[in-house]
């Protein structure tokens, strides 16, 4: 079978085998058990491109798009502007189709873009050093509470069933419930080999941290919470930081723009989902998982780092470097298995940072506050809603008169997605509805939200 | 390649330009709590065009596989076709949300459904999940499984997982994650996993210790290791499982079904066999495939049939989940139009072109440069850089730059010294072998004859060789003005 994919036409292949000296192309295969060589695959015939197109477009067609709908369905995915240029620029096959800059002499432009990208992120979150990310924020988080064990000094996981391994370390993390449920479970799955305590707590991040004692080695935060409420950062990491343990927040990026950084608060470690900076939201994935850290932690730091440095000519440029800490030099004494990285994600980041800049994100910050402040104040004036969350940025969560996950259906039949219902997660939780309203959303979908929540539920 | 030196984008900010073009706000404006307020964010400000040819200048600083052929081992770097990015940005596709609900996201389960379907078929596993977002993901996931498995049998006393000292250094790290002890394996003189070692291992009193072993096969030799029935076969005897790192399995598909050679949990990256792009360091995307009584232990949710219409579940003694949402949903989108227009007969062309290429620039070049394994290939082969007194394969790699060629994955696998891990894939062109295999000879000479061209490479990039050791003492790892 020709494809547009293999150069090597028949004459290359006989031409190759000569020199190779083998007859056919089967007899390179001969080291595989003759008896399961070739199977026969179940798999449909193939298509041409056009073909391939239409099939995927009618697929498509079956899916129910933010965009041409009044969207106000956030919690962990969101639906923000992304400027024309962060496509066009990210998807140049020199960035595309680039590998991991390994060889720094001819990834220089990979190379920068990380380092542009730390150094934004960085600023942005408060934060001394931030890593060329993780898999998304969820699992941002996970190994930021693996890398605030380790910085306590926490036994290895393989090392759980040796006698004396840990006897003296910290091994308590007290999490707050506020936190995406789908971040809770991959902190578990993550944290599942480790002599860990996890310890859930309904209590607010400033009462939570107050229970920190010698045992524990962090505090984990939303800022703000899976509800939108937004808690006292500042108490939390002075009640953590006096009990001699850290602060691990979760942070909204697009928040950091208009209020005060999860750094300036004092975190010691921010892990923040990217996608909203310039992503889209492509059914969860692919996402950006940032982290920082302060100075201090930054050797116990898992993922890629770049590093500024010189050649023999005197000349600036970047490497990848601190890889002592990697699991391709350290193996398993890596602090994390953790290998590829979200590049391309992490360079629409980078590029819609810069498009943004200083006062684009603080506009768009503001856009969004505004914004869910009026739908807050137009939805608590509907006869049986309420809004339950105080302080909040973009997301807050209301209470129903109907069953939500009722609500969301019809009103989503209607091109209107009001948010989500949190029997989704909670099944109890049935007349709660979680909504956000971003930049993207106009008055007149605001209104229209507002109108159709009242007609739904009369 | 851009040679000139390209500023910061804080060095060419400048107070009051911007690229932002936002909408006035249409709704009464609430105040900020000034208690709450950020007084300042430090991001550049740049007009749209300083943008533009900023980024532009910046990826033509790179080798890529658009530009270069790049022949980088265990890598897989073949051309990744445009189609599959077109159809990832879909609106239909970007648009859509994670959490709208089954009923407004038939398409995209659907999508999911059936990928988890052909990968399964490839592999001849029972069931799969697409949740892992990379390969290392998909390791991690694999161990997990493996651990969920001997604790449902109350099986506590397997802490020991066996690693062939050729592998992946993700496998020890992720064994770490999961709870293991890494234990290495050496490989034999034939460079596959050292059966007296293994049966010593196994025939011991440590035998209840050993949950399983990690193999990649091929391995990262690019070596078919002949012995894998006996070597599962030993190990399942033991008690334990087999995992198969998919990490070369663009050898493979078409080729073997891995679950019939005895692989009970398996994953792959699709950013490799299933031509989705690098992208400068990921996006990545993990399958994992496991036989039938470990459908269970899966990472969730995957997606289900029933009836006309797809859903999510959550296996029922599921390991939990490894990200959020379900996988990098984008890479599925170009992996699913890949298999779509290749099927069966063309995955099983791209296995045999990919071991075809390797073995024709191996013969080229044999002779030249010393190969410790040097029986027939699959996808790749491992070569030898030390080519003369003072030479080494870091100065081989750097002189390839200058002739236009990325360099091969240099140093790995460990167990050979001065290794050049070389892997064309299928999609590269003959002509274009002959062009690397014919320098790859002309270095060789160099090297004898005029060394300093290789010791003072690469002379034709924006850069030289950086001074890595002082960047590693005192990090400089953001912009300070």
């Amino acid at each position: 079978m020709n494809s547009p994919y293999i150069a090597a036409t028949d004459a290359d292949r006989a031409a190759m085998l000569e020199r190779i000296g083998v007859g056919s192309v089967e007899e390179l295969f001969s080291d595989i058990p003759a008896s399961a060589r070739f199977p026969v695959l179940d798999l449909p015939a193939p298509l041409s491109e056009m073909e391939a197109m239409r099939e995927l477009e009618a697929l498509a067609a079956k899916n129910l798009k933010a965009s041409s709908s009044a969207w106000f369905l956030g919690a962990g995915a969101y639906y923000h502007f992304i400027p024309a240029v962060v496509p066009s620029l990210a998807s140049r096959g020199e960035f595309l189709s680039a590998y991991t800059p390994y060889q720094p002499e001819v990834s220089q432009g990979t190379l920068q873009a990380i380092f542009e990208y730390q150094s934004m992120a960085a600023s942005l979150l408060g934060m001394d050093v931030v890593n060329a990310s993780h898999y998304d924020g969820a699992t941002a988080l996970a190994e930021a509470v693996l890398m605030a064990y380790n910085a306590a000094g926490g036994a290895a996981a393989s090392a759980t069933n040796v006698a004396n391994a840990g006897s003296k370390a910290r091994d308590r993390a007290i999490l707050c419930a506020d936190i995406h449920p789908e971040y809770k479970d991959v902190i578990r799955s993550y944290l599942s080999a480790y002599p860990v305590r996890l310890e859930e707590t309904e209590l607010p991040p400033e009462k939570a941290a107050a229970l920190s004692d010698a045992s524990t080695f962090c505090v984990i935060a939303g800022y703000p919470g899976f509800t939108g409420a937004i808690g006292d950062i500042g108490a939390a990491a002075g009640a953590a930081h006096a009990a001699g343990a850290l602060l691990v927040v979760h942070a909204d990026p697009i928040m950091c723009g208009l209020l005060k950084s999860p750094g300036e608060l004092g975190a010691d470690i921010v892990a923040a989902e990217g996608q909203s900076l310039g992503n889209p939201m492509s059914f969860g994935g692919p996402f950006l998982g940032m982290m920082g850290a302060k100075a201090g932690l930054v050797r116990r730091m898992p993922g890629r780092l770049v590093g500024q440095a010189k050649d023999a000519a005197g000349r600036r440029g970047f490497v990848l470097t601190l890889t002592a800490r990697e699991q391709h030099i350290r193996r398993e004494k890596a602090v994390s298995n953790i290998c590829s990285n979200q590049g391309l994600a992490m360079l629409q980041t980078c590029i819609y940072l810069a498009a943004m800049g200083r006062s684009g994100l603080r506009a768009v910050a503001e856009l969004c506050w505004n914004k869910a402040h009026y739908a807050a104040s137009l939805v608590a004036a509907v006869p049986g809603f309420g809004v339950e969350s105080g302080v909040f940025f973009e997301e807050f969560l209301v209470r129903t008169p109907i069953p939500a996950e009722e609500l969301a259906e019809r009103l989503s039949r209607r091109g209107v997605v009001p948010g989500l219902p949190l029997s989704r997660y909670f099944p109890e939780r049935r007349h709660e509805l979680l909504v956000c309203v971003t930049e993207m959303c106009t008055k007149d979908q605001i209104e229209l939200l507002a109108k159709s929540l009242g007609e739904v539920s009369a | 390649m851009n040679l000139r030196e390209e500023p910061l984008l804080f060095e060419i900010s400048s107070p009051g330009r911007m690229c932002a073009s936002l909408p006035d706000c249409d709704v009464p404006a609430t105040p900020v709590p000034e208690s709450l307020a950020r007084s300042g964010l430090d991001l550049p400000e740049l007009d749209e065009l300083s943008l533009v040819r900023h980024f532009t200048r910046l990826s033509q600083k790179n080798f890529s596989i658009d530009t270069q052929f790049y022949p980088l081992g265990s890598c897989t770097m073949k051309y990744n076709p445009k189609v599959n990015d077109l159809a990832a940005s879909l609106p239909g596709w970007r648009n859509i949300h994670p959490l709208a609900g089954e009923e407004f996201s038939q398409g995209a389960l659907e999508l999911i459904h059936s990928l988890q379907v052909w990968l399964c078929e490839i592999g001849g596993f029972a069931g799969g999940s697409l949740q892992p977002a990379a390969g290392a993901q998909g390791e991690l996931a694999g161990v997990l499984i493996i651990r969920a498995y001997h604790a449902s049998r109350a099986d506590d006393r397997r802490r020991v997982i066996l690693v062939p000292d050729s592998a992946h250094g993700t496998n020890p790290a992720s064994c770490a994650m999961a709870g293991f002890a890494a234990r290495t394996l050496p490989s034999d003189a034939d460079g596959g996993v050292d059966m007296a070692a293994l049966r010593a291992e196994l025939g011991g009193a440590a035998r209840d210790s050993i949950a399983g072993i990690m193999i990649t096969n091929p391995n990262t030799l690019g070596l078919f290791d002949r012995n894998i029935e006996a070597i599962a076969d030993a190990v399942h005897e033991a008690g334990g499982l087999v995992y198969g790192d998919g990490a070369n399995m663009n050898a493979l598909a078409g080729v073997l079904k891995p679950a019939e050679v005895g692989i009970d949990v398996m994953h792959y990256n699709l950013h490799k066999t299933f031509s989705t792009p690098h992208g400068g360091g990921g996006p990545g995307a993990g399958f994992v495939g496991v036989r039938p009584d470990l459908a269970d232990f899966l990472p969730g949710p995957i997606a289900a049939k029933i009836g006309g219409s797809y859903s999510l579940a959550m296996p029922k003694r599921s390991i939990g989940r490894m990200k959020a949402f379900y996988g990098n949903f984008g890479i599925l989108v170009r992996a699913y139009t890949y298999l779509r227009m290749l099927g069966a007969p063309g995955l099983r062309r791209v296995a045999e072109t990919s071991v075809l290429n390797a073995n024709y620039i191996k013969a080229l070049v044999e002779g030249a440069y010393k190969i410790k394994y040097p029986r027939r290939c699959m996808h790749e082969f491992v070569a030898q850089g030390d080519l003369a007194e003072g030479v080494h394969t870091l100065d081989v790699a750097k002189r390839l730059i200058d002739y236009g060629f990325h360099p091969p994955t240099i140093y790995f696998p460990l167990i050979v010294p001065e290794a050049l891990m070389i892997e064309p894939t299928e999609t590269e062109a003959k002509e274009t072998l002959d062009e690397f295999a014919a320098v790859l000879l002309k270095i060789a000479e160099e090297a004898r004859e005029e060394p300093s061209l290789l010791l003072s490479a690469p002379t034709t990039t924006p850069v030289g060789r950086l001074d890595e050791v002082s960047a590693a003492r005192n990090p400089t790892l953001c912009y300070r003005a």
